[in-house]
């Protein structure tokens, strides 16, 4: 997660929209945000933190294509490969009649490739300790953190931009 | 940012804020179980182990037990596969197809409903199996390489087709449902008091701490797996009607089949799930969230989805005598007027009549009425499928070996199993899992709830509270 003994400054909002407002506004002090963290999902808001857009989606193409390929292999090498079989008197290998197959595996690939990749990139896992500045942002409480490492700006002068953005606490947490 | 309308009926009621959500959801998991619980689990438990005992005899005498004979081979095993099956077809429409035409009003409904098709489908599952009879040997369904030369299953077999349709739908429906859970399983875990249950639900949650990032990704993936899952949901039923349409047995025979049972799929499915909100919103006090309004959309759909199944009844019946074809026509109208009379008939009027009465918003509104109607439909959709399968089959080809089934106590008791077993699931979800998406409903909440105040962005919280507009609300 984050290397050890890092200064965060911890801002606590109430309202998402406060908290959205806030990001924008603290961005454009010239502050770096860390992290937002919230108990449901805000929309644009990782894009004004700054976040590179996720690129999850080109894996979704990818496990997709792979499972296609499966099927294709699977059926062309059983039905008219290792075994050919002439059934209802048509040709061993009728394509029309596999695509529920490949349909099929395709999306079970994409859908297991894409839980596993959506796992891994967040770096989630049954034994993971998370990583919670305040454990309230699970609940109704919206939490900025900001790594003080990052910012040239002096701890004091972050805290007073935080506080006038509308956080209601501001604290300092080493993590 | 989206801005609902205020002419808009609020999708949650009473004023919630964001910890009433967490507070009214999380209660019922964190709480004993209550004496109402214990009893209906109690009950659930007796049924399914009254069930398994009548499966283990199935399984130890041999399907001889069921009421099967030459002529009619598959009965009730079949008829109760696909009634689970398609009822099993809701939740993942209410989650995929829903989420993709941004009907938010599925938030309220989509966990437990996802939940409701995983145990429907297990349910299914399990009739496969039993009609198997020699369940032992199910992995013979899978393309294994086996010991007894290079022979592979038959990819242009529609019962194939169905084992991958059903499996990657079950899994896939597992998956969905899972990922929807871990931001809420997190909300347990750190409100969660003693240290068992702060790590069972903690290693469930992954370690998720919603980061804006995590968020992103979470909404990016719940998009993919929408999109996989509107064509899958769809593709199982049509593969399940493939079964039958595949075949040439008159009745069975026909290219409606897919659009006809995807939309009774539908049909049954919301009338489970009204069924089982109806129950839970009164258990676990959940009237604000699931609303008159989430009842009548659901309603709604049932009218939908039951109007196709009418207007399939009548083109199926339609063409057969268009066809021409004798052994069709004569099919149909045994359905109607032979020794089956009474299951043709039940059909109609459960499926096609009943939920023509939810033109009246009164009854659309009304609990009892939906409660009532629901159980109707899914009575009327069992008889819908042991009409296909039973009548077209009693009466072949050769009068000689005509025949009528009659069901014995083992068709019975495996049938009760069924319902066992569901019971059992929904009851231990219902206790141990939060049964609303506590994050998704936060989500809606800004827009619709009536108390907070309007969206006003990029205003901060000190001017907020100055403006007429949030001391209005407020009052």
């Amino acid at each position: 997660m984050t290397d050890a003994n890092k200064k965060f400054l911890v801002g606590v909002y109430d309202d998402d929209d406060v908290a959205l407002a806030a990001v924008n506004k603290i961005k454009s002090a010239g502050v770096k945000i860390y992290e937002v963290y919230s108990p449901f999902a805000i929309h644009g808001m990782d894009i004004a933190i700054g976040h590179p857009r996720t690129r999850i989606g080109i894996a979704a193409f990818c496990f997709g294509l792979t499972g296609f390929l499966c099927a294709i292999t699977l059926t062309t090498w059983t039905m008219g490969i290792d075994w050919p079989m002439v059934i209802g008197g048509k040709d061993p290998l009728s394509y029309p009649n596999y695509i529920p197959i490949m349909f099929e595996l395709t999306v079970l690939f994409t859908a297991f490739g894409m839980t596993i990749t959506f796992f891994l990139s967040n770096g989630l896992g049954p034994t993971v300790e998370p990583l919670l500045f305040d454990p309230r942002c699970t609940d109704n409480k919206f939490v900025m953190a900001i790594d003080l490492s990052k910012n040239k700006m002096s701890e004091a002068e972050i805290a007073s931009l935080v506080k006038a953005s509308g956080a209601e606490e501001v604290s300092v947490k080493q993590v | 940012m989206h801005v609902t309308s205020p002419v808009r009926t609020p999708l949650v009621t009473g004023g919630k804020t964001y910890a009433d959500v967490t507070e009214d959801i999380c209660k019922q998991v964190e709480g004993k179980p209550t004496k109402e619980w214990k009893i209906a689990f109690a009950i659930s438990v007796v049924v399914l182990l009254y069930g398994t005992c009548c499966l283990f005899w199935t399984w130890w005498e041999g399907l001889g037990v069921w009421g099967l004979n030459k002529t009619v081979g598959w009965a009730w095993d079949i008829t109760n596969f696909v009634w689970w099956v398609g009822i099993g077809h809701a939740g993942t429409l209410i989650s995929a197809i829903l989420l993709l035409f941004r009907q938010k009003w599925r938030t309220s409904i989509n966990r437990a409903a996802e939940a409701m098709t995983i145990f429907a489908v297990i349910c299914a599952a399990s009739f496969i199996l039993m009609h198997m009879g020699r369940p032992w040997m199910a992995h013979w369904a899978l393309p294994l390489p086996n010991t007894f030369g290079s022979l592979w299953v038959n990819f242009n077999s529609p019962l194939v087709w169905d084992v991958f349709a059903i499996s990657t739908y079950f899994s896939v429906s597992c998956l969905f449902w899972y990922v929807g859970l871990v931001p809420d399983l997190a909300t347990i875990r750190d409100r969660a008091q003693n240290k068992v249950s702060k790590y069972i639900y903690g290693t469930l949650a992954m370690g998720w701490n919603g980061s804006a990032k995590t968020w992103a990704r979470y909404e990016y993936i719940s998009l993919i797996l929408a999109g996989l899952s509107t064509p899958l949901v769809l593709s199982v039923h049509t593969i399940v009607s493939m079964d039958f349409a595949t075949s040439v047995i008159p009745g069975w025979h026909t290219t409606i089949f897919p659009p006809y049972f995807v939309a009774g799929a539908i049909f049954s499915g919301f009338a489970m799930v009204q069924n089982l909100m109806l129950i839970a919103r009164v258990v676990y006090k959940l009237e604000d969230y699931i609303t008159f309004e989430h009842i009548e959309m659901m309603n709604k759909i049932i009218t939908l989805t039951g109007s196709i199944v009418g207007v399939a009844y009548l083109t199926e019946f339609f063409i057969a005598w268009y066809s021409g074809v004798e052994y069709e026509s004569y099919a149909f109208i045994n359905r109607a007027t032979g020794p089956y009379w009474w299951a043709y008939w039940a059909m109609m009027t459960c499926n096609v009549i009943s939920p023509q009465l939810f033109w009246s918003r009164s009854l659309r509104r009304s609990v009892k009425w939906t409660f009532f109607i629901s159980v109707i439909v899914n009575i009327g959709m069992w008889f819908e499928r042991f009409v296909i399968i039973v009548t077209s089959l009693h009466r072949d080809y050769i009068p000689s070996s005509w025949a009528m089934f009659s069901p014995t106590m083992f068709d019975i008791g495996d049938y009760i199993f069924s319902f066992g077993l569901f019971g059992t699931l929904f009851l231990l979800f219902s206790k141990y899992l939060p049964v609303i998406n506590m994050a998704e409903v936060k989500g809606v909440l800004r827009t619709t709830s009536e108390q907070l105040p309007k969206k006003i962005a990029g205003v901060s919280k000190a001017d907020r509270l100055a403006s007429p507009a949030y001391k209005k609300d407020a009052e």
